[in-house]
């Protein structure tokens, strides 16, 4: 079971003046319960080619499938396997458009014509999830939470249609660091205890070196770099630099360390590891 | 040297969904000096874009003084002189573009103070050629990239000659390679115009560059000094839900380690320099 893109392309603007070539010849397997990260600077593609793990654009050449079934045929099976994907776009805190925080959740649930009964138990299970309390803000008014809880009801709503995939564009922009934390540690819970396949798209190396087990990195319309975070910001430093993004800042100091004559390890992401590295590198565990 | 903004006693109420009052500024003491350039960190909902919308007069103290170049903002016939002096720009790129070519939207400002056409022909080419965006000069606006937004929003402000730039987190919508545009531009105007700069931010590294670090929380100035002597604490800034500079945390848990590395120390460089001496 996986989203398989084959060789995709998608030109904006086809046939016009304005023809760009926004992604090419695109080949990714996400397999079910992979944690990926994507980067890559802006206008490297990373959006086109979100949008189509769930058909919202079909491809001008090449075939998406997700579970088997091709997108681009017409057809209940195509839907279906379109609402297996969930999205979770930019700023995903100003669609919301419902009078209480129960009501914009449960409208996708709604839409795709589930019962009342089963709606209300799926409202309180996403709640749960992006640790959101039922009793304290169901009843309430989305538009006066704050960022970070506002950003979580919107997450909760595309949680409720249960999708098997779960695309992230840039969840934790303009979040303060604990807010940032917060939504991260509900999406590793829920991948952990749901084992839901996470595709996510961030402009923080820190977070997508720590979070994601493999890592796609976006430059020019195409995957430049395909791998695990660990292998690609300590090896691949220049085509990272090519691509237009930067490196984790711990592994910038790390680097420095090295540049220095201390031999530490410069493959961590994480700062017990880190400390750790250094200690050890001066002789003193 | 000089104060350019006083903030005396100021607190700023008011009514939540719940009926109940919110103290959104609990009585705030802060001064901005000519020429300075001030970060101000805190979590979301800590009062920071509150406390900058008052020293331009988008809002009003409930109670206490916000004073600029001597102004009391609260007194309706100062506002336009407070907001010559104090120019804004805030987080999405998208909310501050009014015209519908780039010159036109730099123009903006200083057409609304009555300034005769030629002066501001003048005023428009200087400011976009300070952000580098002159090349961009008829573009249309919503082409840009969101750092080049920002950039045309920052030269709208200097065209206005503006003495102070309050920036409400103008690089949380952008990439990396916008965030460093912005700040560069920033740094420059610091630099080389001698605008005081308020920049409010929740990426510590931009606040590792201020001459002054202010830290809210809860409507509070709760910290205040060099970026060194706040991010040396670690641990109180973490409590507070913030973050610090790698270098930071290395050298406090170096420190835990009984390794002799001095407080202060937040930058990549100077750490690597201590430690491998």
């Amino acid at each position: 079971m996986s989203i398989i893109l084959s060789d995709i392309t998608y030109v904006y603007m086809k046939k016009t003046p304005y023809e760009k070539i926004a992604i090419k010849n695109i080949n990714i397997e996400i397999k079910q319960g992979e944690f990926v990260g994507i980067i890559g600077h802006t206008g490297s593609g990373k959006s086109t080619l979100l949008q189509h793990f769930n058909g919202l654009l079909q491809p001008t050449t090449g075939t998406v499938s997700v579970d088997g079934q091709d997108l681009n045929v017409k057809g209940a099976a195509a839907q279906t396997a379109k609402r297996r994907v969930g999205m979770v776009f930019q700023y995903p805190e100003h669609q919301l458009f419902e009078e209480t925080v129960y009501d914009d959740i449960a409208f996708g649930p709604r839409n795709i014509d589930i019962g009342e009964e089963e709606v209300a138990v799926r409202v309180k299970k996403a709640m749960d999830f992006v640790g959101l309390d039922y009793n304290e803000f169901a009843k309430r008014t989305p538009f006066q939470l704050s960022g970070g809880q506002m950003r979580r009801v919107a997450i909760a709503g595309v949680i409720a249609l249960e999708p098997t995939y779960l695309i992230l564009d840039e969840p934790s922009a303009g979040l303060d660091p604990r807010g940032r934390d917060e939504i991260f540690g509900q999406i590793i819970k829920m991948h952990q205890q749901t084992g839901i396949t996470v595709v996510l798209v961030s402009h923080n190396m820190e977070d997508v070196a720590r979070m994601a087990n493999r890592l796609i990195v976006m430059n020019n319309g195409q995957v430049s770099l395909d791998g695990s975070p660990t292998d690609i910001f300590s090896e691949c430093q220049t085509q990272l630099k090519e691509a237009g993004v930067d490196v984790p800042p711990l592994t910038l100091l790390m680097d420095k360390f090295n540049q220095r004559g201390l031999a530490v390890d410069h493959t961590v992401v994480a700062m017990d590891t880190a400390t750790e590295s250094v200690l050890a590198a001066l002789g003193r565990r | 040297m000089e104060k350019i903004i006083t903030v005396k006693n100021m607190c700023h109420n008011y009514i939540a969904h719940d009926g109940n009052q919110v103290k959104a500024l609990d009585n705030i003491n802060l001064s901005i000096y000519k020429g300075e350039f001030v970060a101000i960190i805190g979590t979301n909902g800590s009062g920071k874009s509150t406390l900058a919308k008052h020293l331009n007069a988008l809002l009003m103290p409930s109670s206490g003084q916000c004073l600029v170049n001597d102004l009391d903002t609260s007194d309706p016939a100062n506002v336009w002189d407070v907001r010559q002096v104090v120019g804004m720009v805030f987080q999405n790129p998208d909310n501050q573009i009014v015209a519908t070519v780039v010159e036109e939207d730099v123009a903006f400002g200083p057409e609304n103070l009555g300034i005769e056409p030629q002066k501001i022909n003048q005023r428009v080419s200087e400011a976009l050629k300070v952000v580098g965006m002159e090349e961009y000069r008829y573009h249309s606006p919503h082409l840009l990239s969101g750092g080049q937004k920002q950039r045309v929003a920052i030269a709208g402000v200097l065209a206005m000659q503006s003495e102070c730039l309050v920036l409400d987190e103008p690089t949380a919508m952008l990439d990396p390679h916008g965030r460093k545009e912005v700040l560069g531009t920033v740094r420059l105007l610091h630099r080389e115009k001698k605008i005081t700069v308020v920049y409010i931010t929740h990426f510590m590294e931009e606040a590792v560059m201020a001459d002054r670090v202010v830290v809210m929380n809860r409507g509070k100035v709760v910290m205040e000094g060099r970026p060194e002597e706040i991010f040396s604490q670690v641990m109180e800034l973490k409590e507070l839900g913030l973050d610090v500079p790698v270098a930071a945390e290395m050298a406090y848990r170096l420190r835990q380690h009984d390794i002799d590395v001095p407080e202060g120390i937040i930058t990549d460089e100077e750490l690597v320099v201590t430690v491998c001496p």
